[in-house]
């Protein structure tokens, strides 16, 4: 299957092709192969969002993927954020839910909040 | 008496904060940060989404992670701060009249200052979007306030108008929570937003871009009902019978940001091309001591850019404090030629000037195989090649102060595509 992406390694916005056999096609420097062949084989991101918090001051605490998530599994990321409730208090990098979603990966909390 | 500071800071977001630790590490100690909102770091207190400080600190974090490391530096220092704190007035002998509800009103007399209250964005009003005046249509930053800070879904069927950053960054938050996003529609046949977010806000979120299409009617009778869009010319007028139709419950608009340029009337400044400041080489306005930087002096597209330029103001204050930053009659004036919309700074002082002056514009529509040409007195001194070149990504070269010989005269920033040459 072939697939054409927009390079967002730099400002230049390389139109890539890519083809059945991962040639790459359309870059105009070498990091755009790089990037597409991870884009098409297990295209990953940072999960950002917010989570209920029992803080006097704050409604919601905000966290992300400690590392990227395969694309696939962004909304069901989602899905364990949305029936989660942290407790204060809470500090940056403290682990809100282990291995979100069968990622492997943990949630953490991205600010302070202590009560 | 009135008391006296030696550095008032306006703004504790990412510019303020930078600023203050700046001129701290400077040997500024009597410093007085004044804040608007309830927390340290601006915007960046809703801007939970990911990609800060890559230049700053060499990883990415969230706004918040950010914003924590600068809070960190300026608790470590002790250097004062006032929170739920507006400043009202500046006068031109540097009289800060501030108020907030523990003092009331309050005035100060500042040796030095430095301007960071950052930008605001277009409204609705701004554009005159035809049609009823229904409830629903908010802008994005204004959205993302809500949903990132307040914990409110401020809708479930949303268009956005314009494709700024804070747009695209809106469309996917708003589609992660659940809200199906029908599309953007930017009036300009290109994006104003990054590739990235292009990618990764949109197309991972199939949500449609609609480049050269407009909102050309609203409808709604107490709240939004619907939308049309419809493309345009290119005179940016809408093309009659090109409507498509949305129902949605949420516009947000994502149409512009403007810097808070009200207080340089009070002090009797002109705004630039930016709408800010004009600035020297140092930050310094055309008031003796009187310092400005980050999204107030013209939008930053990256934090890291505002952190940088905030430390040179922050350096600046502290010169001036200690008598090392003259005036000179004789200066460099800065002028934006063809294809770029401004240049910061507007002047060059040489005779105060480091050695690397970093020159910073935006240009005026994407240029593909360009040059950037530095001309003083209409005589090439730098020039710079560039494949890309986009209005979404600030240009930052750095100009050796060497190439610029005499302390006068006018030095121009233009395009030249590569085939005149």
């Amino acid at each position: 299957m072939a697939y054409d992406l927009i390079c967002i390694v730099c400002p230049n916005g390389c139109h890539l092709h890519v083809d059945d056999n991962f040639n790459v096609t359309g870059n105009r420097c070498p990091r755009g192969p790089v990037y597409a062949k991870q884009e098409v084989t297990n295209p990953t991101r940072v999960v950002t969002s917010t989570v209920k918090i029992n803080s006097k001051v704050f409604r919601v605490l905000p966290v992300k993927t400690k590392v990227a998530v395969p694309k696939k599994n962004i909304f069901d990321v989602m899905n364990v954020i949305e029936k989660t409730v942290a407790k204060v208090p809470v500090h940056i990098g403290d682990v809100i839910v282990c291995n979100v979603a069968g990622t492997g990966v943990d949630l953490v909390a991205t600010r302070d909040i202590l009560e | 008496m009135m008391e006296t500071k030696d550095l008032v800071i306006i703004g504790g977001g990412s510019a303020g904060m930078a600023a203050a630790v700046s001129a701290y590490d400077h040997g500024v100690k009597d410093i007085l940060i004044l804040e608007r909102g309830p927390f340290l770091g601006g915007i960046l207190n809703q801007c939970i989404h990911n990609g800060f400080g890559l230049h700053e600190f060499n990883e990415e974090l969230t706004g918040p992670e950010f914003l924590t490391r600068f809070v960190n530096q300026v608790v470590e220092r002790k250097i004062p701060y006032k929170l739920n704190t507006f400043v009202s007035n500046i006068s031109k002998d540097k009289v800060v009249t501030y108020s907030n509800s523990e003092e009331g009103y309050v005035e100060i007399k500042a040796k030095a200052i430095i301007m960071a209250a950052g930008c605001y964005e277009r409204s609705a009003g701004a554009i005159g979007i035809p049609g009823d005046r229904p409830s629903g249509i908010i802008t994005a930053g204004q959205a993302q306030l809500y949903m990132n800070e307040y914990g409110y879904m401020v809708g479930k069927r949303v268009f956005i108008l314009g494709s700024g950053d804070i747009g695209l960054i809106m469309a996917r938050r708003m589609s992660l929570e659940g809200a199906k996003v029908l599309g953007v529609a930017e009036i300009m046949p290109y994006s104003n937003g990054l590739n990235r977010n292009l990618v990764q806000c949109l197309q991972d979120f199939d949500i449609p871009l609609y480049l050269s299409h407009t909102v050309s009617k609203v409808v709604g009778k107490s709240h939004l009902e619907r939308i049309e869009i419809s493309q345009v010319d290119d005179k940016l007028q809408v093309i009659p019978g090109t409507v498509t139709s949305f129902e949605v419950d949420t516009l947000l608009l994502s149409i512009g940001l403007i810097p808070y340029n009200s207080l340089l009337d009070k002090m009797g400044l002109v705004p630039s091309r930016t709408r800010g400041a004009s600035v020297n080489e140092h930050m310094e306005t055309a008031l003796d001591g009187v310092f400005s930087c980050g999204n107030v002096l013209h939008v930053h597209d990256l934090v890291d850019n505002v952190v940088v330029e905030a430390k040179v103001a922050g350096a600046s204050a502290a010169l001036y404090l200690q008598d090392k930053l003259p005036r000179h009659t004789e200066k460099i004036t800065c002028e934006p030629g063809d294809g770029v919309g401004y240049i910061v700074p507007e002047e060059i002082d040489l005779a105060n000037a480091e050695d690397q002056i970093p020159m910073k514009f935006r240009c005026r529509k994407p240029t593909h195989d360009v040059f950037i040409e530095y001309a003083l007195n209409g005589e090439v001194i730098k020039s710079f090649y560039k494949q890309t070149i986009i209005p979404s990504e600030m240009e930052i070269d750095i100009i050796p102060k060497n190439l610029l010989k005499n302390n006068q005269g006018k030095l121009t920033v233009s395009l030249k595509p590569r085939e005149v040459k």
